[in-house]
């Protein structure tokens, strides 16, 4: 059989059902032999959309993304998007073209070592030498990335070894000397973790992305209800928990609310639970919750212990060691700190002036409107907003770029999304800088009828950088005007086939997303003209501790 | 501090690439590397020295551990065998030569190759013996030094 037959062959075998990516010179066999197949693939226009489809994909459904790019130019297109889903943990496998062995090494036409630039930004990849290889190649990649911490593997694979005839016998099970995930944590130290909490006065629980990678909403629910304690969450761990339920707190960091700032700088105990302690998480680090002892769950030992001291390190998959946490855990009120965080609560609710057309009224209408959407946001002041005003009810419902804040990647990530949940509403919340990154995959939207939604916070300024800019130096707006408030992103959309609106009042704006709301055949862009001046607040200054947050008032 | 470590690694093309690679992009000092095969074919052994204290150390553990070819990492700063083979060529005149062959095995080392005017001379030992060796060859000129880094094991158990 040819390999690259026997490459779609094994792909059906591992479930896959599409696939995102661009033809080229040196995949043509890969793609002569899909066409055969009942796989879906979507052509995306540019290959950095396909590889953030495909992450957005893995996000939505929990299945491994998958990326087909040729050689030379459309591998290194996918750079970006792999380190994306790289920093956020999300398992997509990308197959590359190669240039035929006898040529690697000649810097032929439309070569590029994309392994050797791969390497600091994938969990795994290869370049597949010989044929006989592949198939246990393909298998092993997609066990890579999809146990353990997730995460992207590429494999390339040169042209001559997609022609070569191999036998198909795909193996069933992979063994890796090298790799063995640990999935239960150890039992000691979630009886020392449980003594802890036992002992704590003031405890809080800070979920990650990993919370959600792990499925283990019910397990962090029936955690905090048992102890009872708070929780906080990261900015990819947004969703972790209903941000209705009384005990949520919302995101924490650079951007979080002063009261879920306050309550896990004033914590007596960390429950970190899938989450590394990011500089954007805990603000200076030095001035970390001096008085909290920390138990650190975490499924990779190299994230415990990496940014803060920890006390109690838990290796283990976060679903399984909250399970046998709760079983040590008897309920304790702890009034006086339930209090306070009320009280905090109550003080200093996330808040806005009210005056012009604000951003953060938008999203608040979008929430309204769109309640149980899937969000994807762009990077930047729409991706804080968005993470403030938009309250997340399911698990899966916040996409976003945490790690590498990939501007751009929302809206090819909203459109995998979208593949992935075609019964679900998919909104991409933009900003205009962020949209116009990836602004192509409108056509690849209209071609296949794939009705997301764009609502772009349009300010005409790469805004979070201007207000960086605003705030530390000393208002010199170098190089962040764009200008997009001077033409259409209502014509653009049109031109391209989706449907264009413009909303240039804050009256205006609930009947626009209602309107946009029922069209459910096209996509739709709706540009929002906000105030430029319009600043995320509160936030904890570079350097500064997460307690030294400021707000409008301060 | 300076720390030995033992990777036991998949005798695969690329695998020094990917260790080399994680050490610079996660900002650890290489003091030394050193690779060779072990007893069996499919695994490599590399015996780094590594600069930093011990999170540094830790952090190097646990990202060498997460490369899918690492087989097995170990800290052997303590309690190990360390040997480092080195070649010095020196300036070697009739009237010198007797000075150099009486420190030559003092050292314990061997004159692998004599020429006109230069001996080249094998010595093995820790790192401390081979630098006092160096400093020694100083005064009669050193024309040329190549260290193979260190290679290190540790000790059987005593009883």
């Amino acid at each position: 059989m040819r390999a690259a037959d026997a490459l779609i062959k094994a792909l059906e075998q591992e479930g896959v059902e599409v696939v995102f990516g661009i033809p080229g010179g040196a995949i043509l066999e890969v793609y002569d032999a899909l066409y055969d197949s009942s796989i879906q693939h979507i052509t995306t226009r540019h290959e950095q959309g396909a590889t953030h489809a495909a992450d957005g994909y893995a996000r939505a459904s929990g299945k491994v993304g998958v990326v087909f790019a040729t050689s030379g130019p459309g591998a290194t297109n996918t750079v970006t998007g792999i380190a994306n889903a790289y920093m956020d943990s999300s398992p997509i496998v990308v197959f590359t073209g190669q240039v035929s062995r006898h040529l690697i090494g000649n810097d032929a036409f439309q070569e590029a070592d994309i392994t050797g630039i791969t390497m600091p930004i994938t969990k795994h990849n290869y370049l597949v030498t010989d044929p006989k290889k592949l198939l246990r190649i393909v298998k092993e990649a997609f066990y890579i990335a999809t146990t353990g911490r997730p995460g992207p593997v590429l494999v390339d694979i040169p042209r001559d070894v997609s022609m070569a005839d191999i036998e198909f016998d795909y193996p069933s099970k992979v063994d890796l000397i090298g790799y063995k995930p640990k999935y239960d944590g150890h039992p000691m130290q979630i009886k020392k973790a449980a003594e802890l909490i036992m002992k704590s006065e003031r405890p809080i629980i800070l979920a990650g992305g990993g919370v959600k990678i792990s499925n283990a909403f019910k397990e962090l629910l029936e955690l905090a209800e048992a102890i009872p304690a708070f929780v906080v969450t990261t900015l990819m761990g947004k969703g972790a928990i209903s941000e209705y339920h009384p005990l949520c707190l919302g995101f924490v960091g650079m951007h979080g609310s002063k009261y879920a700032n306050y309550a896990l700088s004033e914590s007596d105990l960390i429950i970190a639970v899938g989450c590394r302690f990011s500089d954007r998480t805990t603000g200076n680090v030095a001035k970390f919750a001096p008085d909290a002892k920390i138990i650190h769950i975490d499924i990779d030992p190299a994230e415990i212990g990496k940014n803060v001291r920890v006390d109690v390190p838990i290796v283990g998959d976060a679903k399984k060691v909250l399970a046998s946490l709760k079983k040590y855990i008897e309920y304790k009120q702890r009034k006086e700190w339930e209090d306070k965080v009320r009280e905090w609560r109550e003080k200093f609710p996330l808040r806005y002036k009210k005056d012009g057309f604000k951003p953060q009224f938008v999203i608040e209408k979008i929430c309204e409107v769109f309640p149980d959407a899937i969000v994807t946001t762009e990077v930047g002041q729409n991706q804080m907003w968005a993470a403030q005003y938009f309250k997340v009810k399911h698990p899966k419902q916040f996409i976003t770029s945490g790690g590498l804040g990939t501007m751009g990647f929302g809206f090819p990530a909203a459109i995998g999304a979208k593949i992935a949940c075609m019964d679900k509403e998919v909104i991409d919340i933009a900003g205009d800088g962020s949209f116009l990154m990836n602004i192509q995959e409108l056509a690849t939207c209209v071609y296949y009828n794939i009705p997301v939604k764009v609502f772009i916070l349009n300010n005409g300024y790469l805004g979070m950088v201007r207000q960086w800019q605003e705030l530390f130096y000393r208002e010199r707006y170098s190089a962040t005007c764009i200008g997009c408030e001077k033409f259409s992103f209502e014509k653009i959309a049109e031109g391209f086939g989706a449907v264009g609106m413009t909303v240039e009042k804050p009256s205006e704006v609930l009947d626009a997303l209602k309107q946009a709301k029922e069209i459910n055949d096209a996509p739709v862009v709706v540009d929002f003209r906000v105030d430029y001046q319009a600043k995320v607040l509160p936030m904890v200054p570079p350097g500064k501790g997460l307690k030294e947050i400021i707000d409008e008032e301060d | 501090m300076k720390y030995t470590i033992a990777v036991l690694v998949e005798n695969k093309p690329g695998v020094l690439a990917r260790v080399a690679s994680l050490f610079r992009r996660r900002g650890f000092n290489i003091e030394s590397l050193t690779v060779g095969v072990t007893e069996r074919d499919d695994v490599s052994r590399m015996t780094i020295v590594v600069n930093g204290d011990e999170k540094v150390l830790e952090q190097v553990i646990k990202q060498l551990n997460k490369l899918i070819e690492v087989i097995k990492v170990s800290d052997i700063t303590k309690d190990s065998v360390e040997r480092e083979l080195c070649l010095v060529k020196v300036n070697a005149p009739p009237e010198k030569r007797g000075e150099l062959v009486e420190l030559t095995n003092i050292f314990r080392g061997r004159i692998v190759d004599v020429a006109r005017d230069s001996f080249i001379i094998e010595v093995t030992g820790d790192e401390e013996k081979i630098n006092a060796f160096i400093d020694l060859m100083r005064s009669y000129g050193i024309k040329e030094v190549a260290r193979t880094g260190k290679v290190s094991m540790v000790r059987g158990a005593k009883k």
